[in-house]
């Protein structure tokens, strides 16, 4: 029988724990031993089995890529080949470079007092009782995906905004991947928003080599706390050769207010998970998400939110428009718990198929414990409206043409969803190229460096 | 300007048109009357081009070009209008949007460079002066949650626009109020010239106290089964379609 795509990772950590452990912090290699213990015995789900449809775990991960586990200088400075497509000027700026915290020289600018941000390995160093507190708190090791990342991240980013701090302006973190040889990045986010703090975090990931195989892990861990606001962008731009699966947990506490964006511009296969929970009453979540997949691309989401208190909020829309052979699913789960009285849970999510080859596979649910809620779900799979076409052809734009503007006004809502101003026009901006076909969304721009064909 | 001959188009299998004759020259304005389901609002839809319309014989010649070979793209870059009976909403395009891209789509088929922004704007509001179109309309997404009368208007102020050699206007009067239709047909007759022509698709004779025909044409079972001066449009609004009916089904 062949090796099955976990055991290559176990082998690897078995046979080289004490060099992971050596490159990390004693939090992250404290939860190592359980997240062993849990891969021995777990498999893979298998594609198209529930909540996996359009997802071939096994598969993604099964190529035997390699892991810097002894934090090697792979002679990569991404500072100086690489400029975002997101220019924000005045936003602190990070980076993980494949797995590694770097920073850069924005990254301190315009920062208040109580936000600590850095490496995660670091802070678990500096702060042992604090990260270990939260680390792996709101995760289910149960998931298999958040136990391979928990066996394998030794760095990622830290991010705690003490009580009443507010930070206006996001935060932006960089994941980069870079390699001449194909390269697993297993990273971790661990953030912490304190009560009455606010911050935004966004997040995105890119490739700098277009042949080469990648894969990049994440698990995401977000504590709001009660009265806190935190909004999270996370957008991928990444290869078509490159792999990602992320697993988002967030917790959120009274009265707080929380954005979740999705965004995948550019990919090769990916997962994305979110896992929601509400701890406390009156509590608002906004999630988001759009995808624009074409060529051989592929994305699964599943999101999961549970209404576990009263009076709580929430408004789930995810988009995807799928062309050419490409393949999606979404999987969206709301359950609301006996005692979670007054929820109001609303959870849409629409699809456009652009060719008879194009997959979608779509699955709205609504697990619901007590009468007093206000819900609802819907999804839809279709195509571009033939009157429109033709409307817009009468009126002199080409079948092209048409089809780009139709396209970019299905995602418009998603992105009018975005709090952030300049990120919601940038959006627009990259929205529009991405449709237009141009290889890059940052073509044209002459800020950004890593616009390659 | 636009010379149609024996012309024959089916939807789904069913013929509709079944060999229609029509000319029409500069400066000229037609209309088109019938009783329903004779076939006004398919002439339109093949004319303009719609993709779901088969044309199964005749031709249709647009100032010296084969018309049904061109996209309906190339139709309005070549000059024709079409005015939708029911003009279609599109959530999320802004009418600017709209209209640069598709003034610019013009301009490219002619080989001109794209319009600048200050002069497209102030094309805009000129433009927009001809059917006394509120600015705000103009930003909204297009016929977006716009009334039936101001769905009709966008499509005058879009003709304004695209300065078509020939416009056809689909039932334009329905759905509209008195007022509506004055301000639809000013509009119409304010880009009328001599070098461009209008054909009026329309059931009642109320718009054409408005837009002043010299042509009237009743199409029936496919056909144009009777054509002449506007007293014919006057004989219909009092006898109804009844009369002419009878004298084609006893032919």
């Amino acid at each position: 029988m062949t090796m099955s795509a976990l055991d290559q990772y176990l082998n690897l950590y078995r046979d080289h724990k004490g060099v992971i452990d050596a490159h990390s912090a004693p939090a992250l290699n404290a939860m190592r031993p359980e997240a062993a213990a849990v891969l021995d015995t777990a498999t893979l789900p298998a594609c198209d089995t529930d909540n996996y449809e359009n997802c071939d775990l096994e598969g993604m991960l099964a190529p035997d890529y390699g892991l810097n586990i002894a934090n090697v200088n792979m002679g990569v400075d991404p500072k100086v080949t690489f400029r975002c497509d997101v220019p924000m000027l005045s936003t602190a700026l990070f980076m993980l470079v494949n797995d590694r915290f770097a920073e850069t020289s924005r990254s301190r600018l315009n920062l208040p007092e109580g936000v600590e941000i850095g490496s995660l390995k670091a802070f678990a160093e500096k702060e042992p009782e604090l990260v270990a507190r939260y680390y792996g708190a709101a995760a289910n090791i149960a998931n298999p995906v958040v136990a391979l990342d928990t066996l394998l991240a030794q760095d990622g980013l830290y991010l705690r905004v003490r009580k009443g701090v507010k930070v206006e302006k996001p935060i932006q973190l960089i994941n980069i991947l870079d390699s001449a040889a194909p390269l697993m990045a297993v990273r971790r986010v661990l953030v912490i928003i304190e009560e009455e703090a606010s911050a935004k975090l966004l997040v995105c990931d890119h490739t700098q080599n277009q042949n080469v195989d990648f894969m990049a892990l994440e698990t995401v861990e977000i504590f709001v706390e009660r009265n806190a606001e935190f909004d999270y962008y996370s957008l991928e731009e990444s290869s078509e050769k490159t792999n990602r699966i992320s697993a988002l947990y967030l917790q959120q506490g009274a009265c707080s207010k929380v954005g979740i964006d999705g965004i995948t511009l550019f990919n090769g296969t990916t997962r994305n998970e979110y896992y929601c929970s509400f701890t406390g009453e009156d509590a608002d979540l906004h999630l988001y998400g759009m995808g624009i997949e074409d060529r051989s691309r592929k994305v699964s989401t599943f999101t999961r939110i549970e209404h576990n208190a009263p009076r709580c909020r929430s408004n789930e829309l995810f988009k995807y428009t799928i062309d050419d052979t490409a393949q999606g699913a979404f999987t969206g789960r709301i359950y609301v718990a006996p005692g979670a009285v007054k929820t109001e849970a609303y959870q849409s999510n629409r699809n456009l198929l652009g060719s008879d080859e194009a997959k979608m596979h779509t699955r709205p649910e609504l697990e619901i414990y007590n009468d007093d809620v206000k819900c609802s779900h819907g999804s839809a799979i279709g195509q571009l409206d033939a009157s429109q076409m033709f409307y817009m052809r009468t009126r002199g734009l080409d079948e092209a043409t048409a089809r780009l503007l139709l396209k970019q006004a299905f995602m418009a809502d998603v992105i009018d969803g975005i709090r952030v101003e300049t990120l919601r026009e940038r959006l627009h901006i990259m929205t529009e190229r991405r449709f237009a076909g141009e290889a890059s969304a940052c073509a044209g721009c002459s800020a950004c460096g890593s616009n390659k064909e | 300007m636009l010379k149609v001959k024996d012309l024959h188009a089916r939807i789904n299998g069913k013929e509709i048109l079944k060999g229609l004759n029509l000319e029409i020259k500069p400066g000229e304005v037609h209309a088109i009357m019938g009783p329903n389901g004779a076939g006004k609002s398919t002439l339109s839809m093949v004319l303009a081009g719609n993709p779901a319309y088969e044309v199964t014989e005749g031709t249709a010649e647009f100032n010296g070009k084969d018309l049904l070979a061109m996209a309906p793209e190339i139709r309005s870059h070549e000059g024709l209008f079409y005015g939708f009976q029911y003009p279609v909403e599109i959530p999320g395009v802004s009418m600017v949007n709209f209209m640069r891209a598709a003034v610019n789509a013009k301009r490219e088929y002619f080989n001109q460079p794209p319009m600048s922004a200050s002069e497209f704007l102030k094309m805009m509001r000129e433009k927009r002066a001809v059917v006394e179109l509120d600015n705000k309309l103009a930003s909204r997404s297009v016929n977006e949650g716009f009334s039936g009368g101001e769905k009709k208007r966008n499509e005058i102020f879009q003709m304004a626009v695209l300065e078509p050699k020939l416009s056809i206007l689909d039932e334009t009067d329905s759905g509209l109020d008195v007022d509506a239709l004055r301000i639809v047909a000013e509009g119409v007759n304010k880009l009328k010239s001599e070098n461009n022509a209008t054909i009026v698709i329309t059931h009642y004779q109320r718009l054409l106290d408005y837009i002043k025909p010299e042509f009237i044409h009743v199409l029936y079972k496919g056909r144009i089964v009777k054509s002449g001066g506007p007293e014919l449009a006057l004989e219909i609004e009092e006898r109804g379609y009844d009369w002419i009916k009878e004298e084609v089904d006893n032919q």
